[in-house]
């Protein structure tokens, strides 16, 4: 199962590194990690998503929870919540391929931010599966290079 | 006032009561030794012949007394043999605060001169660790660093100290309250969880107490005897637990698991119900997860203060997070008087049928000499273990009377742990008998705290089992190998020949250890007769110096029972007939 799990953490050195490692020991995956200062600059939230056995996550999510630099962890697998992700895509682009990737963009209601002779550069911010259907609409295009920040997820209402 | 961060190191220390600090100076501390120097007649200072046997030290001295126990290495090497020390403590929940030098901070990452990503090598070893990169933290995070290390679940922590912070100068002042945002142990269990489990026990037919070291952290063996008494259960406690419960009392079902008690083990396959506290389920005591306490589905309570050791390894009924003292004083309340004779009826018979034992020839059997120290000191003494046989059969046969009285690396099953420990045991407990029972391999692991010891006249008594093998591979190599014995004979590179068994061993020991405490201006003693064995014990615990005892034992003596690995308890091998 994929999980999103928010970690208000202290705000520093070697606290991304701690988490890190909770998982690395269990030989965990971490599919994104996303972290960045709240408006209090003591403290940071990351946002990790990852995949695996209940159990052992479980288990992953007391021991974050025990760390001494984590304030509060929320894990958003059963709370209704909205998750983002940024993306920044070079696509090939030359004067007869523009338009239609203007179109396409302008569908998915992205940004060009960049233009050159023969590339431009598109951004985007989404859910995964909006992300996922851009960059497959993009694909044939040719894409030269993506970054993506990672998912950042917040629950809904107060 | 201002001071330097070594002047504050020292300060912090005297307002936190330490009394004494083991560890070996180097480059990145001198600021702080040479403070040190200055406070020698408040802080004794330990110096000791290997990082590792510091840390050891600061660890025995913190079991035997319940206290935090402090260590200081430099920087680089320093810190990095601190590490096995370190992780050690953290398996076993020991309350350790150590401390290394580092190279200054605009060195740091520059790969300089004894360099080491210390605070980076140690995090998966250490409950908490800082890099103090700015004096004005100093005093803050030292006190941060013992209140950690000692509140919650015991650890240990590591402060990382680089040289110019210790050099730089500012305004000290030492926080006396402490309000760490992140982190809130609990301490009093949930009141509905309690009641919960007192219905439980108070409708159980079969039930069992299994406890584990954090019953000795929390300092609640009184509690312990009042609840199994009040609820006549049978007690089982772990390697980290002996000495929790009174030895001889007949509700003391001694140690669980792969090397434990027969009725122990059985007795958790048939009840009903299991009151864990302060015992996180290891696999050397469940063996086989699948098949363990089939009976008590329904019925595992689970007491701990540390939320992440409940439904680790079994699933859990009902989890009551909080200290063990706490959570039995209110558990207490609500316990209805009970008599569980028939259960304790069956568990007698399985205790006659199986107690721990061996054979009473007249050869010179390692059990025989636990035995004796049982006998002679009356369970009254500071036992410290090494690991292996050694650790097994002292667990099984020496019957210590009071809790922090058998101390062990159970977790991490460090080999070289006891020596060391034993000498912080004994600068903590001056007045008390502390002795080290080892194996002829596990004490040439940390063998040269001889010089520690002895020139600090600690007062140890050393025993060794010496088989001439690092026994308990040998066990296994027996058991599971066919008695291919690769790389455990300790007296020939090839390995000790089967018709070697019978050689006179002294001639061909290396080393001979009764020379080899006698260099060290210590009292060595052999002893290779049965006969010999009460005499010399006696004799030794009367010499005011340290006595290391080379007792020359059996070399094929097996630990039993034994529950094979990957086995379920009621598997266990009793006898190899």
């Amino acid at each position: 199962m994929k999980h999103t799990i928010s970690v208000l953490v202290e705000n520093k050195p070697g606290v991304l590194a701690r988490i890190a490692t909770l998982f690395a020991a269990r030989g965990y995956n971490i599919d994104s990690l996303a972290v960045g200062e709240t408006d209090d600059p003591t403290t940071s939230r990351m946002t990790i998503v990852v995949r695996g056995d209940e159990k052992i996550l479980e288990q992953v999510e007391k021991q974050l929870n025990k760390l001494v630099d984590v304030i509060k962890l929320n894990d958003f697998m059963n709370v209704d919540h909205i998750e983002r992700d940024l993306v920044l895509i070079k696509v090939k682009a030359d004067k007869n391929t523009r338009n239609e990737i203007l179109q396409i963009v302008d569908i998915f209601r992205a940004k060009i931010i960049d233009v050159s002779a023969n590339a431009v550069i598109v951004e985007m911010t989404g859910d995964e599966d909006k992300i996922q259907a851009l960059v497959n609409m993009l694909k044939p295009f040719g894409v030269k290079e993506m970054a993506r920040t990672g998912i950042i997820a917040m629950a809904r209402g107060g | 006032m201002l001071k330097t961060g070594s002047e504050i190191f020292v300060e912090c220390l005297l307002k936190e009561n330490v009394k004494i600090l083991f560890g070996i100076p180097g480059g990145a501390v001198l600021p702080i030794f040479d403070k040190i120097y200055e406070a020698r007649e408040k802080i004794r200072f330990v110096l000791t012949r290997h990082e590792q046997g510091a840390g050891h030290m600061a660890d025995g001295y913190a079991r035997s007394t319940g206290d935090v126990g402090v260590c200081i290495a430099t920087s680089g090497p320093g810190a990095t043999n601190l590490t096995t020390a370190l992780a050690t403590a953290y398996m076993d929940s020991i309350p350790v605060v150590a401390f290394t030098g580092q190279v200054a901070t605009h060195l740091i990452g520059n790969d300089a001169f004894q360099e080491a990503d210390t605070t980076g090598i140690t995090r998966p070893v250490t409950k908490h660790n800082f890099l103090v990169k700015d004096v004005k933290e100093l005093a803050r995070t030292i006190r941060e660093a013992f209140y950690i290390a000692k509140t919650g679940r015991p650890g240990p922590v590591l402060v990382d100290i680089p040289v110019d912070v210790q050099r730089a100068i500012c305004e000290f002042s030492y926080p006396e309250e402490i309000e760490i945002r992140s982190y809130k142990p609990v301490y009093t269990g949930h009141i509905g969880q309690i009641k919960k489990a007192a219905e439980l026990i108070n409708s159980s037919k079969q039930p069992l107490l299994y406890v584990g070291g954090g019953i000795i952290s929390s300092n609640a063996s009184p509690e312990l005897l009042k609840l199994a008494e009040k609820i006549h259960t049978p007690v089982t406690t772990t390697l980290l637990a002996i000495g929790s419960f009174p030895p001889e009392h007949p509700l003391n079902l001694s140690m669980p698991g792969m090397h434990g008690n027969y009725a122990a083990n059985l007795a958790f396959q048939n009840c009903d119900l299991i009151i864990a506290i302060g015992a996180r389920f290891d696999d050397r005591v469940t063996g086989k997860l699948s098949a363990f306490a089939p009976k008590a589905k329904g019925g595992i309570i689970h007491i701990d203060i540390d939320p992440t050791s409940i439904s680790k390894n079994v699933s859990v009924d009902i989890p009551a997070v909080g200290d063990a003292k706490n959570v039995i004083i209110e558990l207490l309340k609500h316990l209805k008087k009970k008599n569980n004779k028939e259960w304790l009826k069956k568990i007698a018979d399985w205790q006659k049928t199986n107690p721990f034992s061996y054979k009473k020839d007249n050869k010179l059997r390692p059990q025989y000499v636990i035995d004796k120290i049982s006998e002679i000191t009356k369970g009254e003494a500071i036992v410290v273990t090494e690991v292996g046989q050694n650790q097994m059969w002292a667990a099984q046969f020496y019957k210590a009377k009071y809790p922090r009285h058998f101390l062990s690396s159970g977790g991490l099953g460090t080999m070289g742990y006891g020596f060391p420990a034993a000498i912080g045991a004994k600068i903590a407990n001056p007045q008390k008998t502390v002795i080290d029972i080892a194996g002829d391999g596990s004490i040439q692991m940390n063998i040269q705290e001889l010089a520690t010891a002895v020139l600090n006249n600690v007062n140890v008594k050393i025993v060794i089992l010496n088989n001439a093998h690092l026994g308990m591979v040998r066990q296994w190599q027996e058991l599971f190998y066919k008695r291919r014995y690769s790389a455990v004979c300790l007296t020939k590179p090839n390995g000790c020949l089967p018709e070697d068994a019978s050689a006179k061993r002294p001639a061909l020991m290396v080393p001979d250890f009764v020379k080899l405490a006698e260099s060290y201006g210590a009292v060595g003693l052999r002893i290779t007769k049965k006969e010999e064995v009460e005499n010399t014990l006696v004799k030794a615990l009367k010499i005011d110096k340290v006595v290391m005892m080379d007792f020359i034992v059996e070399e094929e003596e097996n630990v039993l029972p034994m529950v094979p690995a990957g086995k379920a308890l009621d598997e266990i091998i009793t006898s190899l007939a």
